[in-house]
């Protein structure tokens, strides 16, 4: 069976950043019917990241650090992407 | 490597409107989730934007991910400055920040 995009998500994401706190979630099927969704699912993510990498960092050169990481799965489809990225001292709700 | 022709006109609508939003759809009626939250929280804070349809145009839609560097939509743009999409404007719109940058840069709220 093919690796599943989430596993990917999550490979990918540890060897570029390293994470203290890495969640994902696959919200794919709230988005079912809708624009983007495909039968098989893995097409809208929702990623909570904590990491050293994204202190002194703004909100878009965040985000743009991590849609580089994952660049290959949002040519590869990856529909929509709901991003939290935080430093680690900033992650006070954990 | 010559530009993408589109960009020309992306540059246009962001520099003659001071707050543009990129998104599926109108703001009357949005396509998609996202980009219909971003149009509900500029409405709620009273901001007058231009949304463009991205939908109506695969080269705009294309266009403008190439244009800001960023791989979704929808886009938020104020004076020419790319802001973010939709998580970060729900994020700076939940903790206050919005309203303060939106000042900063001379945008009309209601609040």
């Amino acid at each position: 069976m093919a690796v599943s995009r989430r596993a990917r998500i999550e490979a990918s994401l540890t060897a570029a950043f390293h994470p203290d706190r890495l969640e994902i979630v696959d919200e794919s099927a709230r988005h079912a019917g809708h624009a983007g969704s495909r039968p098989e699912g893995e097409t809208h993510f929702r990623v909570e990241i904590v990491a050293p990498a994204f202190a002194g960092l703004s909100r878009v050169q965040r985000q743009r650090l991590i849609h580089q990481a994952l660049a290959e799965e949002f040519a590869a489809s990856l529909h929509a992407l709901s991003l939290k990225a935080l430093a680690p001292d900033e992650d006070r709700q954990a | 490597m010559s530009e993408n022709p589109v960009f020309s006109r992306i540059r246009d609508d962001i520099s003659e409107n001071s707050v543009v939003l990129f998104m599926k759809g109108s703001p009357v009626f949005p396509q998609c989730g996202f980009s219909a939250a971003v149009v509900e929280i500029l409405s709620r804070m009273g901001v007058k934007f231009k949304g463009i349809d991205v939908l109506s145009d695969p080269d705009l839609r294309q266009g403008i991910k190439e244009f800001s560097d960023w791989p979704t939509i929808p886009q938020l743009y104020v004076h020419g400055e790319f802001v973010g999409g939709c998580d970060i404007i729900r994020e700076m719109y939940e903790n206050g920040e919005l309203t303060s940058y939106l000042q900063e840069k001379g945008v009309e709220t209601a609040a």
